[in-house]
């Protein structure tokens, strides 16, 4: 796999390695190690994008509510149950749901079984209207039930309280799915239509995810999911790596919590690895070649015989999935489904940042762009809040100009970010490693 | 049975809210699909060229109130909004050329001038929020009367148990919006320029092939543009608050409205953002009063009779939008797709 890098891709990666090591010796070992894992699930999520993008040219806005979706499997995967809300209405809740879906069915067999004309339009809300009654009565008075259960704590249905390991692969599937639908819907039509789909997609999943309380407890978030990796404090009550912090000379609390970051940091680099080899695997196999084919030139792939809006679909899918996948490992990681914190800019844009970056249509590219860029979006604001300082040293303490400089720091991220993305699709489109 | 009464509820949470935001959103959408007819890519950095106009009609309404000028009981905003518009097109003309003007020496595809227009939007975003006094916080900036009508006055003129209220930014926004729409329809279709802009539309090769300097349509195109944003902002702002984020999420409605309509379609723009801003009242708001009032005396329907919570406005402009993407691509009155 490496003899497939070439030696800029290499010095590239030794030069962000440097970056995460000066951080290490500058700062701490535990922030870089923080960041580190992050940029491994941002590593992650890159390639997702780069399958849409640099394999078939197309543009995914959704982003976030692909990562949100991998988070809710973290919940509904991890979490214990909570078998007073079962007991209560959850029973309800779910047979709500079959109902609705089962009028969606019937609306579509409607459609297409009855001969075009007015009595099809007229069956067809009538099916529609009769079945949003119902799945309305049941599900809001189940809801109800679910929700009136120690709300203050639970007040969910809770998981499965499987091990959270298989949130991974349940996101990734969680998200393929809301992906065929968009796909079926968008794909075929013009470019942009799928980049103004998968946004709205996105916003509406977080909106039934900040909403939907039986689900996901909602603003009130869910947190202690299980973790794969051992807690810190079982690891300062474990006699041998006490007794191995002690002979090392290091501070048990720190070490705990350092190597709990690298168990973490291990099972990333497990997946990202994996992740790569298939990717490149396929990108090399006639598949690949096919895909590049299709995003080239659609008119004449399509002359040679292949489906292009099918093989759309199922890159589509795929990409997908694995930034589905990367959500859950995210959630795991964080230990937490906080709805509100999955903002466009942060988990759709930067995303997108990194791919651009990176290299479009080069699976190491893309890895490279997700470390990097990572590292650039933490350390930005106390970078630029630095500069500002330095540059305002000079101005009357106090004075009005220095104040809003300072305080317009926080803002640095987004014109920084904005700026790369504008930079880099003028001056070097084809990112920092490009396509081969 | 009390019909009067039930009509006015209606008109109150529905019909009068539901006309002000159709008429923001109409002028937002406007804007995206004079930039798709023209220069043909989705704009996605348009919410936020609706943020920075607004945020500097804010700021030129705060210095006219600082010297004391206004123009009570109109909100002092209307008189800033010219200078607001001026700056909005100074930085998208300068947008343009920094940006915009080598993608088209390249005839860059599509979706690349919509990957750039993130990047815009990130940059506008920023912009907005280091201009001094906006940041990330709501401000409200209406201000004069209040009212047109007050729930009061109409009730003691009417002697109807039900109160109507008129505030004066949803009048004021149906007038400039009214105002507007006429402007760009006079200039699109009476002169020259407005023409030299449609045939740029409809075939770029046979405007430029009969002497339609391209510079020159794109250029009007952004001073028009800027000058819809700027007002759709200000608009939408006067009447709920101005927040840099809640523009960007204006987007998915505006979107919605210009694709239901049928992109590049300027008739099918205004009648998306009705259609959508209506539908979206109304899903989210909860019938019962009406219910009530149209039912026998005294009687009191159970639940709320509201199909979605509120926060769910966004799913219901998607949803119009799929529907129409999936049975009619090209919107409700035939537009482009390339």
């Amino acid at each position: 796999m490496i003899a497939a890098m070439d030696k800029r891709a290499l010095l590239l990666f030794a030069l962000v390695g440097l970056l995460f090591l000066g951080t290490g010796f500058l700062e701490s070992w535990n922030t870089t190690l923080g960041i580190f894992n992050m940029a491994l699930v941002s590593a992650i999520m890159a390639l997702g994008v780069n399958m849409q993008w640099g394999y078939a040219g197309l543009f995914n806005v959704g982003v976030m509510g692909f990562v949100a979706l991998g988070g809710l499997a973290a919940v509904l995967i991890g979490m214990p149950p909570v078998t007073a809300a079962w007991a209560a209405g959850g029973v309800q809740v779910l047979l709500a749901l079959v109902l609705g879906a089962a009028t969606i069915v019937a609306a579509i067999l409607a459609y297409m079984k009855l001969p075009t004309g007015r009595l099809r339009a007229v069956v067809m809300i009538a099916i529609l209207v009769l079945g949003f009654i119902v799945y309305r009565m049941v599900f809001d008075s189940g809801v109800a039930l679910v929700e009136a259960v120690n709300p203050a704590a639970e007040g969910y249905l809770g998981g499965l309280g499987l091990p959270v390991l298989l949130a991974w692969p349940v996101g990734g599937v969680l998200a393929a799915g809301a992906a065929w639908v968009i796909g079926k819907t968008a794909l075929g039509l013009r470019s942009d239509y799928l980049a103004i789909a998968t946004l709205g997609v996105s916003e509406i999943i977080i909106a039934v995810l900040k909403n939907e309380d039986w689900l996901t407890r909602g603003v009130k978030n869910v947190t202690g999911i299980p973790r794969p990796v051992p807690y810190e404090v079982e690891l300062q009550a474990t006699a041998w790596f006490t007794d191995l912090a002690a002979r090392l000379g290091a501070d048990p609390v720190a070490m705990s919590s350092i190597t709990v970051k690298l168990c973490y940091a291990a099972l990333f680099i497990v997946v990202l690895l994996a992740l790569i080899w298939f990717s490149e695997k396929a990108w090399n196999s006639p598949w690949g070649r096919m895909m590049r084919a299709i995003r080239d030139n659609e008119i004449s792939a399509a002359a040679m015989g292949k489906d292009v809006k099918a093989r759309h679909l199922q890159v589509f899918v795929l990409g997908s999935a694995v930034v589905g996948m990367a959500g859950a490992m995210m959630a795991t990681l964080d230990s937490q489904l906080v709805p509100s914190s999955y903002q466009p800019l942060r988990f759709t844009f930067l995303v997108w940042v990194m791919v651009i970056v990176g290299g479009s249509g080069n699976n190491w590219g893309a890895v490279l762009g997700g470390f990097l860029i990572w590292w650039l979006w933490v350390m930005v604001e106390p970078l630029g809040s630095d500069a500002l300082m330095m540059l305002t040293a000079g101005m009357a303490e106090g004075s009005w100009l220095r104040e809003h400089l300072l305080a317009s720091a926080a803002h640095m991220r987004l014109l920084t970010m904005g700026l790369v993305l504008l930079l880099v699709l003028r001056f070097s489109p084809r990112g920092l490693i490009p396509e081969r | 049975m009390d019909i009067l009464n039930a009509i006015v509820v209606l008109l109150n949470f529905v019909i009068i809210p539901a006309t002000a935001y159709g008429a923001q959103l109409a002028l937002g959408a406007l804007g995206v699909t004079l930039i798709y007819g023209i220069l043909r890519f989705s704009n996605f950095a348009h919410g936020d060229t609706m943020a920075f106009g607004t945020a500097s009609t804010i700021l030129v309404t705060w210095g006219l109130t600082g010297i004391g000028i206004s123009i009570a009981p109109l909100p002092t905003a209307l008189l800033a909004l010219p200078f607001g518009i001026l700056i909005t097109m100074v930085l998208v003309l300068g947008v343009d050329r920094v940006v915009y003007r080598f993608y088209r020496r390249v005839k860059a595809k599509p979706i690349i001038f919509v990957m750039v227009s993130i990047g815009v939007m990130f940059v506008m975003n920023a912009l907005t929020r280091f201009l001094p006094g906006i940041g990330v916080d709501d401000i409200r900036f209406a201000d004069g009367e209040r009212f047109l009508i007050s729930v009061r006055t109409f009730r003691d003129l009417t002697g109807l148990e039900e109160g109507l209220a008129i505030r004066t930014t949803q009048a004021i926004t149906v007038v400039v919006a009214a105002i507007c729409v006429a402007a760009l329809f006079w200039f699109l279709n009476r002169t020259r320029t407005g023409k030299s802009m449609r045939a740029f539309a409809d075939n770029e090769d046979l405007a430029l092939l009969s002497g339609i300097n391209p510079d020159r349509v794109v250029m009007v195109t952004w001073l028009i543009v800027a000058a819809l944003a700027t007002t759709a902002g200000t608009l939408y702002g006067l009447d709920k608050a101005f927040k840099a984020f809640t523009y960007f999420q204006l987007l998915l409605p505006i979107f919605a409205a210009a694709i239901v309509g049928g992109l590049g379609n300027p008739i099918g723009a205004i009648m998306g953002g009705f259609l959508i801003a209506f539908s979206e009242v109304s899903v989210t708001y909860a019938f019962r009063k009406v219910v009530s009032y149209l039912g026998p005396e005294g009687w009191q329907p159970e639940g709320m009779i509201q199909l979605l919570s509120t926060d769910y406005k966004f799913a219901v402009s998607f949803s119009i939008l799929l529907i129409v993407l999936l049975f009619r691509p090209t919107g409700i009155m035939k537009g482009k797709s390339i």
